[in-house]
């Protein structure tokens, strides 16, 4: 083995990338764009002083997550232990760069999902391409990431896209393709038109499905916001990041446990919304 | 013109349709096309066509084909070969838009896992149909509401199909087909999930319906009984081919082939034949005309004893006995007014044999068969019935 020219493929990949960053046309308002809708969500938290905002997500997580009370305790007692903490405003960060990633996740994945239940071919064209996205460790990403869009809170956004948009591509996929052939011959049947079909017929079929797919999708972005805290993503990655470069294990538990509660919360949330909500 | 003509109409499944057709016109069979190219003969040439206003059953043994025909009739599966006309058009001639507008105006399906939509209301899946139409919320509503009162299920808009006992949401299935208001039915199997009780249910308030709406209805399903039930004609398949097509009657006494023998040969004969069909024509008197002595000549010629007894233009009046006519013969009497029974079993030609066989037995007199207006069309005698119940051939109306 040791006499083997090895494939210059690192080069490859530089030579590409060098090549792509070239793409200032498109890099630079994507940028932008993502930036504003970050900026979108940090301003809208904002409107509201912190006890407001509490107090409407607790309202949200009672309303949507099937009104439990010991759940609603639970995150009445998480939040005010972040606010207590001196982690709100991080907190605030960390879910603009969450719901950004998850906002992007959706807009870009149902479409593709709902592209790949229709064909057999893209199916198994994307099929890998998602596998190589959520295996390739995330740290990879960070590199590109950086290169096309600096430092700061855009790429975070766009490496937590990578990793979590999977889930919600696969669900819509997967969705679809589980509604029940008699259910999509009716629709059919009845004369339907594709887009008729789609979305008073497949969509609200595979709601369910889907949903736990944003779910994911959701929860893999929160997963990456310690990693995405290495390219200047500020918020509660940031501080357990900090933490741990300090030997600070009692800061570093604060800020996980702070982006524990948030975890369980948007999780519920996500899914509370994802459960039918007929009576 | 036929409602849905349908012309060497094939459907192979698999890769290669097109030397799985050069095989199945060298006559080789299912089984060994399947094993040459690997692909699956659904539908094999066939041919029949559909009269509006019937109720066209395909019956056949499970994978025989059925499923793939009805589905190539309103185009859900296209077909390798072969054509559908509705209504003189030919399907596969049509774009998207023109199929679209067949399946909205010309024909609505029901399906044998009733195919309702979970997450909408039954009044919500009832108008699916014309809500794709693009029709207006009142009158959509207005229409739903109305299919629903049709099958019973008035008050249950508002609930959900897992709400619903399987018999109530095939009956949903049903409304929502009616609401599309077309002349075509296409039912897959749609009373074959339900328990018998419910099924048969089921199928006399389809009949019932029927009567009322004159719909054209293909009925497809693997149950003999219900095929005999239901159907105006009947279409046997097998192996995706037609075997025989022919009236319950017909299928019943002449069946084209052992294969279709071997299917009828456990049917209750009884439930099937009509009076129509083992009447004889009736020996009868006319009251103004005929007397005693008349009565008894022609009941001697025709070894019975006994006659019914008609006005000039055959509406029954009721029967006079051999023993009675005598009698009145005796006392030179000209009238038989004075012996006539008025209280006379009758029924009408549609009258399944099986009704009238305690009739038969009950009192020894042939049954009347007679029309709307109560005018005699036939009698049905025991002898006949017994011919028949025994699998033997009958003669009808000579
Ligand atoms: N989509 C398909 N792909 C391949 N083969 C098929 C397909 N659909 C049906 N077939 C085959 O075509 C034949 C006819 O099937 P079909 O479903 O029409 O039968 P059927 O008479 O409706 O049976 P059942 O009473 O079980 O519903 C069977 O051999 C079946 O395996
Ligand atoms: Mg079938």
């Amino acid at each position: 083995m040791s006499n083997m020219t090895p494939l210059p493929l690192a080069a490859w990949i530089d030579a590409f990338v060098e090549w792509l960053t070239q793409a200032e046309f498109i890099f630079g308002p994507l940028t932008d764009f993502i930036g504003y809708i970050i900026s979108g969500f940090e301003w809208f938290f904002g409107i509201f002083p912190p006890w407001l905002l509490l107090l409407i997500m607790v309202g949200l997580t009672f309303w949507f997550a099937g009104r439990k009370i010991g759940l609603t305790v639970f995150v009445l007692l998480g939040l005010l232990l972040i606010w207590n903490l001196g982690y709100w405003e991080d907190m605030v960060l960390t879910l603009a760069i969450v719901l950004t990633a998850g906002v992007i996740s959706i807009v870009i994945g149902v479409p593709v999902g709902i592209w790949m239940s229709r064909s057999p071919v893209v199916e198994g064209t994307i099929k890998p391409v998602l596998d190589f996205m959520q295996t390739m460790p995330a740290f990879v990403y960070l590199i590109p990431a950086v290169a096309f869009f600096g430092i700061g809170m855009v790429p975070g956004v766009v490496a937590s896209v990578i990793f979590a948009m999977p889930p919600t591509i696969r669900f819509t996929n997967l969705g679809i393709r589980q509604v029940p052939t008699e259910i999509i011959e009716a629709s059919e049947a009845f004369g339907s038109t594709g887009n008729q079909k789609l979305f008073k017929v497949q969509l609200p079929m595979a709601k369910t499905t889907i949903m736990a797919g944003i779910n994911q999708t959701i929860m893999l972005a929160l997963s990456m916001v310690v990693i995405a805290s290495m390219i200047g993503a500020d918020g509660l990655g940031t501080a357990v990041y900090f933490a741990v470069g300090r030997n600070d294990v009692g800061g570093g538990f604060e800020a996980g446990l702070a982006i524990v509660i948030v975890a369980i919360i948007l999780d519920r949330l996500t899914q509370g919304i994802g459960a039918s909500k007929r009576k | 013109m036929a409602k849905i003509q349908v012309e060497n109409l094939t459907k192979v499944f698999g890769k290669r349709p097109g030397r799985a057709i050069k095989l199945l016109e060298q006559g080789k069979s299912k089984d060994e096309i399947l094993e040459e190219t690997g692909c699956t003969v659904g539908v094999n040439r066939s041919n029949f066509s559909v009269e509006a206003g019937e109720i066209f059953v395909i019956m056949g043994l499970s994978g025989s084909g059925k499923s793939t025909l009805v589905r190539l009739l309103n185009r859900l599966i296209d077909p390798t070969e072969g054509s559908v006309w509705v209504d003189g058009d030919d399907l596969a001639r049509m774009d998207d838009k023109g199929l679209r507008k067949v399946r909205r105006e010309k024909m609505s399906m029901v399906f044998q896992q009733f195919g309702l939509f979970p997450f909408r209301t039954i009044l919500d899946n009832v108008a699916y149909g014309l809500e794709i139409q693009g029709l207006e919320e009142q009158e959509k509503k207005k229409k739903a509401d109305e299919a629903l009162q049709l099958v019973g299920l008035g008050g249950y808009g508002n609930m959900y199909p897992d709400e619903l006992s399987g018999g109530m949401q095939q009956r949903v299935g049903l409304a929502r087909a009616l609401a599309a208001d077309t002349d075509i039915l296409l039912m897959d199997e749609a009373f074959s999930a339900l328990d018998p009780l419910i099924r048969k249910e089921m199928q006399d308030e389809l009949l019932e319906l029927q009567g009322r709406m004159k719909k054209t209805i293909v009925f497809i399903t693997h149950d003999l009984d219900e095929a005999l039930r239901l159907g105006d004609r009947i279409t046997i398949m097998k192996d995706g081919r037609v075997v025989q097509i022919g009236t319950p009657e017909d299928i019943l006494q002449h069946p084209a082939d052992d294969y279709v023998a071997k299917f009828v040969e456990d049917v209750d004969r009884s439930k099937v034949f009509t009076a129509e069909a083992v009447m004889k024509r009736p020996e009868v008197l006319t009251i103004d005309k005929d007397g005693p002595r008349v009565a008894l000549q022609r009941m001697k010629k025709e070894g019975i004893s006994s006659l019914y007894v008609t006005n000039k233009d055959r509406t029954l009046l009721g029967i006079v006995h051999a023993d009675e006519v005598s009698e009145l013969a005796e006392q030179g009497s000209e009238d038989i007014r004075s012996v006539l029974h008025e209280d006379v079993p009758t029924v009408q030609k549609d009258t399944v044999v099986k009704e009238m066989i305690e009739l038969l037995t009950y009192k020894n007199t042939p049954v009347a068969v007679v029309d709307e207006e109560n005018k005699i069309v036939g009698i049905v005698v025991r002898g006949s019935v017994m011919a028949l119940l025994s699998g033997k051939e009958v003669s009808a109306v000579e």
